[in-house]
């Protein structure tokens, strides 16, 4: 498994790695060879083990066999505190930064000895690592006043200021627009040209292509196999998944012009900190439509699923479903009134300590309780049923606490999608999920679609919205800005739209509502 | 790793009770008892005489209320630590109807005394209850404070207008017979003479009927719900604030009863001692419970049992009483805190192979063990 890159220019190598959680085995005797100066791609599905390799590396987690060595010399490492020992860095997905610390203050934490705090020297040592390795980064910048791009670079400044020289990236795009994707891969190609090497974790197979020297594929624990980083798409597809294509295919638009079936009306709404997160919101879908809502988050989606779903207030404006009125309605008028709401949090969603059976029916339990009385046989042969038909891996007495993340939103789904829903409102529906839970959840909307559902989506996955959607609509800071059809939706045009460059150039088709105040943003 | 969930809670329970052994039976050699003489006493010698048996029913029956009450509160994510003022405020509705209602039939009276008392401190429950479903103000701190504010009312009723105007001690005058609850040997021959009453009896028909309500009608699931996730309640169109009102009344009206149960049962009339903490114990009832009704029912009859115990070793082994509170408070600790490591391991472990499972950031933190967070009321 040996790279083109040669035995002797390996900056690590990982060996035999086992890692074992209960019956279940994250890692089978893995090995990897990663080569000084590469970005070497590590490609599976979730819960492929990609991660759980890496923090072996990092010393987040300690293996149950196998060995370890960094520039030619075995290391054992036990901690974070080994790995940075041994130059190795890792960005992880949730960033481990101190919101209310200054950037400075945030890289040399963790790294001062002695009672002494020489902040002025750390801001140059700041200053010059971000000068060496080109990295823009402000040092007195305040971290939680940074967007999640310049978040990301701080955590890259404070692993390179470590003289780390193993970096692992763990999804770092997960969270970035196309524009700073590039910037991202721009910094990278600098630093591994400077000897740096990257493991670069991912499940986005263009992104892998286009950044990695050497491409690596997990698949249930194992290591499939490493392939060079320009190896075909649908090639990298079947390691991944072991099976030659995934895909969902969508039918021609089913609508007909006449009445929308959800029609929002100048909607604003506040966020949770006080702040009007939406600003005078029109849309409207239609009986057999997906209209997607573009937008890198923090931009209003969530607060509009919330209004559409009953669990956030308007200040103004209407949302009407086949006529009737829902603003500020509360949830159980929502559902009334023919609303599925399929969230983006879908932990908090349900209650996870209940079993299974309970969340099944916990949107209508009058209905599995004849006389105030719960029909226990009949939540059962309920739960029973959806399991089957929606492929839950699950017994209607288990806690939902205990499933998979796919299968969790699979018991959302059943719950939601049971009910034949007139409209859908659907959050990230796929977060998080693996290649084959995705594809089932983008067919079962698809199919509500044929039967006629109105859909609104909302996601922060391009592909999955360009491939689903009728319809497009791009959210930044609370207004639409865009408004594309059908074949207008690449994700190029999508990316600036999103990132709040003047919209009016790519407009077509509809009008573009409410974006004068958003057109001030940075231009290209 | 290898070790199974089932495997781990037991090598927990053993080290719980190894703890217990060793801090209680710390206290004992203290006191100056052997600890095994004085386990047997505090423990099997009050359930082998049929007197003493009766008295453990008779004590843990207010304590039976109180956890009750305590336990519904919890489980609806509402923490009532405001039962001992609630059973105070049922306790002077009891005396003051008791006061006024000679000559009339008990089958009126008692009825009347107990919605009179559930009533009261379901009233006493409603302030604390209504700032935290409106205004989201921290129920623990205002239903604390208000427990010596009713203490107070008691106070000022025994120093002013209900003085005992015979002895001038700080009581109220003796309740009308009929106002009294009627002893369970006058009704069951088989009981032998004790001081058992209707309370106990009543305190076990409510825990069998607070277990059928949670367990198996929809009412019950809601009020599950709200306590497990309230924002996956509400999200599901449970009315949350709605939900932890009526608990919280609910859960203020069985304190009432608890404080008509000591004053029609036991005292016949109302004094500053109607309870020595009754309203406290049943935390510790509930928890130690683990906040399930057969829980309840076991851990206050556990608790009965100790407090006879440690009263007759008074005299039987000159052991302090208060040592009988150095056992209920260690038991209380590690049995809570034993149940808290249990259910923190299986959950970390449980979620480290999820490490893959989110990419994103919106992962809940672990379990919401400790209180829910107040969410503003919807319009």
């Amino acid at each position: 498994m040996a790279g083109d890159g040669g035995r002797g220019d390996l900056a690590a190598e990982l060996r035999g790695i086992t890692k074992r959680y209960g019956d279940l085995v994250a890692n089978d005797a893995v090995d990897l060879d990663l080569a000084r100066g590469e970005v070497h791609a590590l490609l599976g599905e979730n819960g492929a083990g990609k991660t759980t390799l890496m923090r072996v590396l990092y010393g987040l987690t300690r293996a149950d066999a196998g060995s370890i060595v960094v520039d030619g010399k075995p290391v054992s490492i036990g901690s974070p505190r080994d790995a940075i020992g041994a130059g190795v860095g890792m960005v992880t997905q949730h960033f481990s930064l101190v919101q209310p610390m200054t950037v400075t203050e945030n890289v040399i934490l963790g790294r001062t000895t002695g009672a002494r705090l020489d902040l002025a020297t750390a801001r140059r040592a700041v200053e010059a690592a971000a000068d060496r390795f080109g990295i823009a980064v402000q040092p007195d910048a305040v971290v939680a006043d940074l967007s999640v791009g310049e978040q990301q670079r701080v955590e890259i400044v404070k692993a390179l200021a470590r003289d780390c020289r193993v970096l692992i990236l763990d999804e770092p795009t997960a969270v970035l627009v196309p524009q700073e994707v590039e910037a991202l891969f721009e910094t990278l190609r600098r630093l591994v040209a400077g000897g740096l090497s990257v493991v670069f974790i991912s499940h986005k197979l263009h992104e892998v292509r286009t950044i990695s020297a050497r491409v690596s594929v997990m698949r249930r624990g194992r290591m499939v196999g490493t392939a060079p980083g320009h190896t075909d798409e649908r090639e990298l597809a079947r390691m991944m998944v072991g099976r030659p294509t995934f895909g969902v295919d969508r039918q021609e638009p089913l609508w007909h012009d006449g009445e929308a079936r959800l029609q929002v009306r100048g909607l604003s709404a506040r966020g949770n900190h006080g702040l009007a997160a939406l600003h005078e919101i029109d849309l409207e879908v239609h009986a057999g439509e997906i209209v997607g809502v573009a937008g890198v988050s923090g931009n209003g989606q969530t607060e509009l699923a919330e209004v559409l779903g009953g669990m956030r207030q308007a200040t103004a404006g209407s949302v009407t479903v086949d006529g009737v009125e829902l603003a500020n309605r509360g949830p159980q008028e929502v559902m009334r009134a023919g609303v599925g709401r399929i969230p983006e949090d879908r932990h908090a969603s349900l209650v996870l300590d209940l079993p299974v059976s309970l969340n099944l029916i916990m949107e209508h339990i009058d209905d599995f309780a004849p006389g105030g009385r719960l029909d226990r046989s009949a939540i059962e042969a309920h739960a029973e049923d959806l399991i089957e038909s929606y492929r839950i891996k699950a017994r209607p007495g288990d806690r939902v606490a205990t499933l998979s993340g796919g299968n969790i939103q699979k018991v959302l789904l059943a719950r939601v999608l049971s009910r034949d829903p007139r409209v859908v409102i659907v959050s990230q529906p796929t977060r998080g999920l693996d290649v084959g839970a995705s594809e089932y959840v983008r067919t079962e909307l698809l199919e509500r679609r044929a039967e006629g559902a109105a859909i609104l989506l909302m996601s922060e996955d391009l592909d999955e919205l360009v491939g689903l959607s009728d319809r497009i609509v791009v959210l930044y800071e609370g207004r639409i800005v865009g408004r594309l059809g059908p074949d207008e939706s690449d994700p190029e045009r999508l990316g600036l739209l999103m990132a709040g460059r003047d919209g009016a150039a790519v407009s077509a088709g509809e009008s573009i509502g409410a974006s004068a105040g958003a057109s001030g943003g940075t231009s290209p | 790793m290898a070790e199974s969930r089932l495997g781990r809670a037991g090598m927990l329970a053993l080290g719980a009770v190894v703890t217990i052994l060793a801090v209680t039976g710390t206290a004992f050699i203290i006191a100056g008892a052997n600890p095994l003489e004085a386990y047997h006493a505090y423990f099997v010698q009050p359930l082998t005489r049929e007197f003493t048996l009766l008295e453990v029913l008779n004590k843990a029956t207010p304590i039976l209320f109180t956890g009750t009450a305590v336990a519904i509160a919890f489980r609806a994510g509402y923490w009532n630590i405001g039962v001992e003022g609630q059973l105070l405020m049922g306790a002077i509705a009891a005396a003051g109807i008791g006061q006024v209602v000679e000559g009339w039939s008990p089958l009126v009276v008692l009825p009347l005394m107990v919605l009179a008392g559930a009533l009261a401190g379901a009233a006493w429950a409603l302030v604390p209850a209504l700032l935290r479903v409106r205004l989201g103000i921290d129920e623990v701190v205002t239903t604390l404070l208000l427990n010596p504010v009713a203490l107070l009312v008691v106070q000022g009723l025994l120093h002013g207008p209900w003085k005992d105007p015979e002895t001038g001690f700080p009581e109220s005058p003796r309740i009308a017979a009929a106002a009294e609850f009627p002893q369970l040997s006058e009704f069951i021959p088989l009981i032998g003479r004790s001081r058992l009453h209707l309370g106990f009896v009543l305190a076990i028909v409510l825990i069998v009927v607070a277990w059928y309500v949670l367990a198996r009608t929809a009412t019950g699931l809601r009020v599950r719900a709200v306590g497990l996730s309230p924002h996956g309640a509400r999200f599901a169109g449970i009315r949350v604030e709605r939900t932890l009102l009526r608990v919280a009344l609910i859960s203020g009206a069985i304190a009432g009863v608890a404080g008509v149960s000591e004053v029609a049962g036991i005292q016949f009339r109302l004094t500053e001692g109607v309870s020595p903490g009754f309203g406290y114990t049943g935390v510790v009832v509930a928890m130690l419970g683990g906040l399930t009704m057969p829980g309840v029912l076991l851990a206050g009859l556990l608790l009965g049992d100790l407090s006879v115990g440690a009263s007759s070793a008074v005299r039987s082994l000159q052991i302090p009483s208060q040592v009988g509170d150095v056992v209920q408070g260690t038991l209380l600790l590690v049995v809570v805190g034993a149940v808290a490591v249990y259910r923190w391991r299986t959950t970390r472990e449980d979620d480290r192979p999820a490490d893959e499972g989110e990419p994103d950031h919106d992962e809940p933190p672990d379990r919401p063990e400790g209180r829910a967070p107040v969410e503003s009321p919807p319009a």
